[in-house]
């Protein structure tokens, strides 16, 4: 891959701001975090997840119960892959019953995704709401789905490539577009 | 990630690295069986044979439990209501079940080599859910996936495997893995149930309790089968009792923190005595929870690879 291409789209300023404005509109649009809890999808969602449960902690003074899933059980595409993937831990230590949920990816692209993360929460119970949001949208749906919170939308072409890095996980924060 | 082979036919040959791989997998697979609902979609529209040649309780329910708690689809057979009676083979049965487009296999089967031979001769893919006295890796899998969920490693512990070691298909897997797995392994049991040459698999032969039992911290216990009294190999039960029990008193040998497993059926009073099988130290139950776990996550790990059927259909033409 041309890595040296990549041009950086978000820096650290940014991904900072973008998460603070997001725990507003939750808020906002809730009129309150009473009910809410959030859930992170591996990797990099869990960590931006608990990113924000923080900004709404700091904002609103309440302590968001923080999940992480890992959706690769509900992929629908697991049996045609030669490799499986490594499945990892769900951790969703509380009911998600009647509850509003906060479903928190780094970049919406297919859709794929996001619809294996609602069939997953759905197993663990009925909750009142799911709301989605992502640091980016680059377009691209084979679903119907869309993010209730986006940090940006980026007009992408399918060729290229959408890096999401993250300090926890990368060393940095902020959002590389590139290929060609 | 992907295992070596895409059958699970024996643990012998099979890499630390795999065997890491299914613990490492079975560790979601018991959180999932935790939740209110537990039951993932993975491996939907997968068609999964249970083929039972030998009478099984607790092996098969496991399987069939795993393969639902995957969400695919079973059928099961067990030897008195098919037509292995009307004498058909078992090359001819299982090449009529895969014309009936069944992704995988699941085996017992009295002969040893059995699953190895489906593997050859047929397309599906195959675990043996225990071959004649040779091999039943899944059961070997639980037994070192308990131990490591308890102690977090299995490198330096030393082990005991007690009992009807020859006919044991059980104890040979338990060899292979808790070697592969960096255990020190030890046999007893009375000589006629010590399989010849056993030291040729690196283990240290005992047939004297109370020696074999000194500074160990897992114990396996195996069943005693009453045929093996009237083939001769025991002269009576009550004399393998006498020596071969583990009881309270041969307790104090172990090291602390020690651990007591039992693949089931227990025989209570002849290999175990009720008092050690129901201790605090004996993880017999959670042996049976932590099977079904593993076979989760064996059946999900060697699944992959799957052709969608209309590709399926293009390549064969």
């Amino acid at each position: 891959m041309e890595s040296d291409k990549l041009i950086q789209v978000m820096d650290e300023v940014a991904v900072a701001r973008t998460i603070t404005r997001i725990a507003h509109q939750i808020i906002e649009r809730n009129g309150g975090v009473e009910d809410m809890v959030i859930i992170g999808v591996r990797t990099r969602g869990a960590i931006l997840a608990e990113r924000l449960a923080s900004e709404i902690e700091r904002i609103e003074r309440v302590a968001l119960p923080i999940g992480v899933m890992d959706i690769t059980l509900y992929r629908d595409d697991v049996q045609n892959k030669l490799e499986q993937p490594l499945v990892q831990k769900t951790e969703i230590l509380f009911q998600v019953a009647d509850k509003i949920v906060i479903l928190v990816d780094d970049v919406l692209f297919t859709g794929r995704t996001a619809r294996a993360a609602l069939d997953a929460i759905i197993d663990f119970g009925r909750p009142r709401s799911i709301q989605f949001a992502v640091l980016i949208d680059r377009g691209h749906r084979e679903l119907p789905i869309r993010a209730d919170y986006i940090g940006k939308s980026l007009s992408t072409t399918l060729e290229e490539k959408v890096v999401v890095k993250i300090k926890e996980e990368d060393g940095i924060d902020g959002v590389l577009l590139g290929g060609r | 990630m992907r295992l070596k082979s895409r059958h699970l036919l024996g643990l012998e040959g099979v890499s630390r690295q795999d065997i890491e791989l299914i613990f490492n997998t079975a560790v979601t697979f018991k959180e999932i069986l935790s939740r209110d609902i537990p039951k993932v979609p993975t491996l939907r529209g997968l068609t999964i044979a249970n083929l039972f040649y030998e009478p099984s309780t607790r092996t098969r329910f496991s399987f069939e439990l795993a393969e639902k708690r995957l969400s695919a689809d079973t059928v099961s057979f067990s030897t008195n209501s098919s037509s292995v009676q009307k004498g058909e083979t078992l090359k001819d049965t299982v090449q009529n079940i895969e014309a009936m487009k069944v992704d995988m296999v699941v085996i017992r089967h009295q002969a040893a080599g059995a699953p190895h031979f489906l593997a050859r001769c047929c397309n599906t893919k195959v675990i043996n859910a225990g071959d004649g006295a040779h091999e039943h890796p899944t059961q070997a899998l639980l037994d070192l996936f308990t131990v490591w969920e308890k102690y977090k490693k299995i490198d330096g512990l030393r082990v005991v495997i007690v009992g009807d070691i020859k006919y044991s298909r059980v104890a040979r897997s338990d060899i292979w893995g808790f070697k592969t797995m960096g255990a020190e392994v030890a046999i007893c049991g009375p000589t006629t149930l010590l399989p010849y040459e056993v030291e040729r698999m690196g283990v240290e032969v005992y047939t004297r309790l109370e020696t074999a039992l000194e500074g160990r911290d897992i114990v396996i216990v195996l069943r005693i089968q009453a045929e093996r009294q009237q083939a001769g190999l025991l002269p009576t039960i009550r004399e393998y009792v006498n020596r071969f029990c583990l009881t309270p008193r041969h307790l104090a040998a172990l090291k602390e923190n020690f651990t007591i497993m039992h693949p089931g059926p227990i025989n209570r009073g002849v290999e175990i005595s009720p008092e050690v099988a129901d201790g605090p130290y004996s993880v017999i139950l959670s042996q049976v929870t932590n099977g079904v776990a593993i076979r989760m996550a064996v059946l999900y790990l060697l699944s992959g690879g799957r052709l969608p059927n209309s590709r399926r259909k293009a390549k064969a033409s």
